[in-house]
């Protein structure tokens, strides 16, 4: 269990101010300008020896993300973006984070920014989270007063803005590529790659998109060091992470928590158990609503970090925990994400926008047990025919939880079509 | 030069190109519905999926670029089921209606269907439907059968430069629309042929025929100077619909709408036998003989230069050659192909082409357009200059009407005023065009048809001079940038055979004068119908006028004897298009009735005037032309023409150049005949909706 001396986020329930006055003594902006003296060369390289990855979902190297930005420019502008569109059913991290803790992220713009030679950030904020722009905003404010970012920020001669863009509660908007379209104006729809970001990324130029808690761990980092990091998780799945529980479990919370951490640890400890107890527990969706469920089973030992939740053909992705006891109907639960799938879907590419309708028509029916026993490999079918052959991967999440539900649950599929079968018979 | 490998050959392609083009280049097909050969990528049909060693998940070729050392594979089960996957998807939600379907036949689903498709669906639930939208007389919509292809989309955005169509909403429920406006632009109807499935059907073709019961005739549009190569589709004796034919040079896969569809005008107002005015002042039909004894008396001891000819702009070149034959055997120079009035000098070659070529504009880094509304009077040249525009780094400066170009441009001014400024070297323009290493100069026939044209053109020809457009013979790159941009098919071909006034002949405004005055008694009209028509006199009271047409236009109003004749989709005849280049129409179907193609009713009637022509089949008479002029021998190709003096220096007026085409989509007998056309003029010119009335629902 993580020691409140390693924790990060040590405001993520707002019990302090988020202003200025008390971040700092919390512990921000504190010698950042020493940090940027230290050199673009140097934050890179700390970062990917901290072996830090993306914690907006695909767990990408966060220091390799940066070293491929463009060290010299060709006369366009870079850019960093901050993905703070928290659109993933279950999620709500980024949004306390901004909420209570905002200049964490201000700071970790200004330095993930330099560290990619940026001349400005755009944090792209989802719509809905009115308050938590407010607070951005007032933070950037301050900032800006302090000297903390604008020209010459903290006085390292470095000269870099902050902007909070609204967006308008896309799903879609929250894969990076739609975002940037988003930000210039444009439908949210996600671009083809190659070319990526961070050769042709905003306004034609070289861009990175980061995750809010990537960004706002970064200083951190690499102020306490990289072996303080490292020593905590795994290897390769090191540090810290905040976890959104939700669903049936005593408490709800976002909570700041080693990486590998028993998932039962996390539960039990942290959210006070699930409702009725941990044998009342029916399954778990461990990583936001696109990753696959697992059920009780396979929760009882699993770790909570990239790899093994991987090797359980599940998911980390936002590290989002929903959990479903057993007054679930498991697959009516996966029915509505489809349902939201289907909703979100940007309709550019066909396997998505076809496919999308089509499983949630198949899951409203599965739900019932209005289908004939074939149907559930038709599904199945459907959701690889998806999976892998979408421009984004809105495809692949769509298909996932589909793909969890009939892997472990395939035998609660199928008993409900053979009752109503049975139940059709009995009436005629 | 990467070299990748595709199914286990190795090839090497250029730089630059998609893999999608470099599996066509290895001989492999791939399978493609959004992707176009000319407009950008979208990647959104995921149908040309293929895999690549290394990476992860299919890709989709038509947006991956190649690179050194790349292993692609198009033949493996995963790329089968990929694409049998997609196929699935897009049958979905398509309506199983093809045998009502316009596409039906030459439709890109139902081919890749039979190759991709399964033969019975796995999807039980209920289709999606979407409502028609409307986008105009010329676009019937049945937007069920959309794919979301975006092809339309990107046609109307980047070719046509118009920015109308669009994808509203998301996910299953996406659609493309114009938000009911009609579709405004010229080259429309290319989105029915981009479309790949029923959605965007041609409106007037709707429910008309079957691909596979169309004679399909190659040849070219006459009705403007660009020469677009097209398809002629016949059925029976009608002309069912015209389609674009690919030619780089010219208009690439595209065509205009008025090319397209004013082929019903084909079949209306034709003239189908011969007419002579009788004795009451009233057309009569006759038959072929009395009416040439007709023309045969009246000419009876007239001298050759009390008769004219004039040639209009739908001529081709075999029928204006035997004209100007005949009329030199009647001994009249009195000869114009110039009805319109425009004073081009025929003297020089180069000094009345679009001598850039149209593929040559892609080329130039600057124009300046002058007297002339290229949307309009040469739709695909513009297509051309947008395409060159888009590509960044090309100055436009327009002096003339300020219209919308689809592309800006700096507008310069009105008239002669600032075309002399241009040319002593005054403006911001002025200096674009010095900079400029590959600049050209668009003179349109505005600037030519009136009294001041001469002095116009020696004014264009000094501003070519002047920035460097043209060849100076010292050893530079030969780059031509003066352009005179015709609007009639005709003209070129007209001026290349010297239908032109003789020694001592009248042109066009000499003829008007002897009309006038008495001083011509016969006038032979071959299908001039862009006439000052009044100041040829009153029938029966003015020259005694021989109209040779194919539609009762206004030439055929004034006759006294018509002699019917062939449109261009009715003869195999030579056309020379403003470039210069010589293309051949071929026919598609016979004229109608009684009427015969042109050349032999020249024939025929030199006979009985006595001044027998001296070939007697077109063979003969081509070899005719080639001995007139060299250039008819060179089919398609353009050769280089050497520069030299033209036009004649002098005062111009300051009044302002305007264009000579006012409405698009009315500028012949054949699109004036035609009633789409009419349609269009009322949704596009007047701005009237059909069925709209304001309660209409």
């Amino acid at each position: 269990m993580l020691q409140d001396k390693d924790r990060i986020f040590t405001d993520l329930y707002g019990q302090q101010s988020w202003r200025l006055e008390a971040a700092r003594k919390r512990g921000d902006w504190d010698g950042t300008k020493d940090l940027l003296l230290k050199g673009q060369d140097w934050i890179i390289d700390e970062m990917k020896k901290s072996g830090l990855r993306g914690r907006g979902g695909a767990g990408f190297p966060t220091g390799l993300k940066w070293s491929f930005m463009p060290k010299q420019s060709d006369g366009r502008p870079s850019y960093l973006v901050v993905n703070a569109d928290e659109g993933e059913p279950g999620t709500c991290k980024d949004r306390d984070m901004m909420r209570h803790d905002p200049h964490k992220l201000v700071e970790g713009c200004l330095i993930a920014g330099f560290a990619m030679r940026a001349v400005a950030a755009y944090i792209y904020i989802r719509g809905e989270f009115y308050r938590e722009a407010e607070n951005l905003q007032g933070a950037i404010d301050e900032a800006y007063a302090a000297g903390l970012i604008g020209k010459n920020a903290c006085g390292s001669g470095y000269d870099f803005d902050v902007f909070v863009h609204r967006g308008a509660g896309a799903y879609i908007c929250g894969e990076e590529t739609a975002l940037i379209e988003s930000l210039e104006g444009k439908k949210g729809q996600p671009r083809l790659k190659p070319p990526f970001p961070a050769a042709v990324g905003l306004y034609g130029c070289p861009t990175t998109v980061n995750n809010v808690e990537t960004i706002a761990v970064a200083p951190e980092i690499l102020r306490r060091g990289v072996s303080w990091w490292t020593g905590l998780g795994r290897p390769n799945n090191t540090g810290t992470k905040i976890f959104s529980i939700s669903g049936h479990v005593n408490k709800p919370l976002n909570v700041e928590e080693e990486m590998g951490i028993p998932l039962r640890e996390l539960i039990d400890k942290h959210a006070g158990g699930v409702i009725g107890g941990w044998d009342n527990l029916l399954a778990v969706i461990p990583g936001g609503s696109s990753v696959p469920c697992l059920p009780a089973a396979i929760c009882s030992n699993i770790l909570m970090d990239f790899d093994s939740l991987r090797e359980a053909q599940s998911g980390l992705g936002t590290a989002a925990v929903i959990v479903m006891d057993k007054s679930t109907d498991i697959v009516d639960a996966i029915c509505r994400l489809s349902h939201f799938y289907m909703h979100e879907s940007c309709g550019q590419c066909t396997p998505c926008r076809e496919g999308t309708g089509w499983m949630w028509r198949v899951m409203t029916r599965l739900v019932r047990g209005d289908a004939e026993l074939d149907e559930v490999d038709t599904l199945l079918d459907v959701t690889y025919q998806v999976e892998g052959h979408t421009i984004c991967a809105l495809g692949d999440a769509a298909a996932w939880p589909i793909q969890g539900l009939l892997r472990h649950f395939r035998p609660e599929v199928e008993r409900r079509i053979r009752e109503h079968k049975q139940s059709r018979a009995a009436a005629e | 030069m990467p070299k990748l490998t595709i199914d286990g050959k190795e090839i090497e392609v250029a730089e630059g190109l998609s893999v999608l083009q470099a599996c066509e280049l290895a001989g492999v097909e791939i399978p493609r519905f959004c992707y176009h050969d000319r407009l950008s990528v979208a990647g959104n049909c995921r149908m040309c999926l293929v895999e690549m060693e290394r990476a992860p998940k299919p890709i989709a070729s038509c947006a991956m670029p190649v690179g050194e050392g790349m292993v692609i594979k198009t033949d493996t089960d995963k790329v089968k089921k990929a694409r049998n996957g997609v196929m699935e998807f897009l049958l979905i939600n398509h309506p199983l209606d093809c045998p009502i379907c316009d596409q039906g036949g030459e439709c890109d689903l139902q081919d890749q269907a039979m190759a991709y498709g399964f033969d019975r669906s796995r999807f039980a639930e209920n289709k999606r439907a979407v409502t028609e939208k409307y986008m105009g007389p010329l676009i019937k919509t049945i937007m069920t059968r959309c794919i979301q292809c975006t092809r339309c989309v990107r046609f109307a955005t980047e070719v046509a430069g118009v920015e109308q169509l669009g994808l509203v909403n998301r996910g299953e429920n996406a659609e493309i629309t114009t938000l009911e406006q009609a579709v405004a632009s010229e080259l429309s109807g290319n989105l029915v042929d981009v479309c790949p499935v029923g959605a965007l059907t041609s409106g007037p073709y709707a429910f008309v025929a079957r691909p596979w019961e169309l004679r399909k005739t190659d040849s070219v549009d006459v009705l403007d100077a660009v020469g677009s190569n097209i398809r002629v589709d016949a059925r029976g004796r009608e002309v069912l619909r015209v389609l674009p034919r690919l030619h780089e040079g010219v208009n690439e896969e595209w065509i205009n709408d008025k090319t397209r569809h004013a082929c019903d005008g084909l079949s209306r107002q034709r003239l189908d036998r011969p007419y002579l005015r009788n004795g009451a002042g009233r057309l009569e039909a006759v038959s072929w003989s009395v009416a040439f004894k007709a023309i045969a008396e009246r000419l009876k001891g007239v001298p050759g230069e009390r008769v004219a000819a004039i040639a209009g702009d739908l001529c081709d070149a075999e029928s204006m050659l035997a004209l100007k034959d005949l009329m030199a055997g009647l001994g009249s120079a009195n000869l114009d192909c110039r009805q319109d009035g425009a004073l081009i000098d025929p003297s020089c070659r180069a000094g009345y082409l679009f001598n850039t070529t149209i593929a040559g504009i892609e080329q130039a880094d600057a124009a300046l357009l002058v007297g002339t509304n290229p949307r309009w009077e040469a739709a695909l040249v513009n297509a051309r200059l947008r395409k060159r525009f888009l590509q960044g780094n090309f100055g436009v400066g327009l002096v003339g009407q300020p219209v919308d170009l689809t592309y800006p441009y700096d507008y310069l001014g009105a008239g002669p005023e600032t075309l002399s400024a241009v040319a002593e070297g005054n403006g911001a323009f002025a200096e674009i065009l010095e900079k400029a290493q590959r600049p050209m100069l668009i003179l349109g026939m505005g600037a030519l048809a009136r009294p001041d044209g001469a002095a116009v053109l020696a004014a264009a020809r000094a501003i070519a001079e002047r920035y460097g457009m043209v060849p100076s013979g010292n050893g530079d790159d030969g780059w031509n940038g003066f352009n005179l941009l015709h609007t009639a098919a005709a003209r070129v071909g007209g001026l290349d055979l010297g239908f032109v006034p003789g020694d001592g002949g009248r042109d066009i405004e000499g003829i008007y004068q002897g009309c006038e005055d008495g001083a011509i008694e016969v006038l032979y009209l071959l299908g001039a119908d862009e006439l000052k028509i009044g100041r040829l006199g009153e029938a029966g009271k003015g020259p005694f006028v021989i109209y040779q047409g194919h539609h009762g236009d206004a030439g055929a109003h004034r006759a006294d004897v018509i002699l019917p004749g062939a449109a261009y989709t009715e003869k195999n005849a030579t056309y020379v298009n403003t470039e210069g280049r010589v293309q051949l129409a071929r026919l598609a179907t016979f004229p109608p009735g009684e009427a015969r193609e042109d050349w032999t009713i020249l024939r025929a009637l030199s006979e009985v005037v006595g001044q027998r022509l001296p070939y007697d089949n077109l063979g003969q008479l081509r070899q005719r032309l080639i001995e007139v002029n060299r250039v008819f021998a060179a089919v398609d190709q353009i050769e280089p023409v050497a520069w030299g003096a033209f036009g004649t220096p002098g005062r111009m007026d300051p009044a302002p150049f305007v264009s000579p085409i006012g409405v698009f989509y009315m500028t012949d007998p054949i699109s004036r005949a035609s009633e789409t056309m009419a349609q269009c003029v009322e949704a596009f010119s007047l701005g009237v909706r059909k069925g709209v009335t304001g309660t209409h629902g």
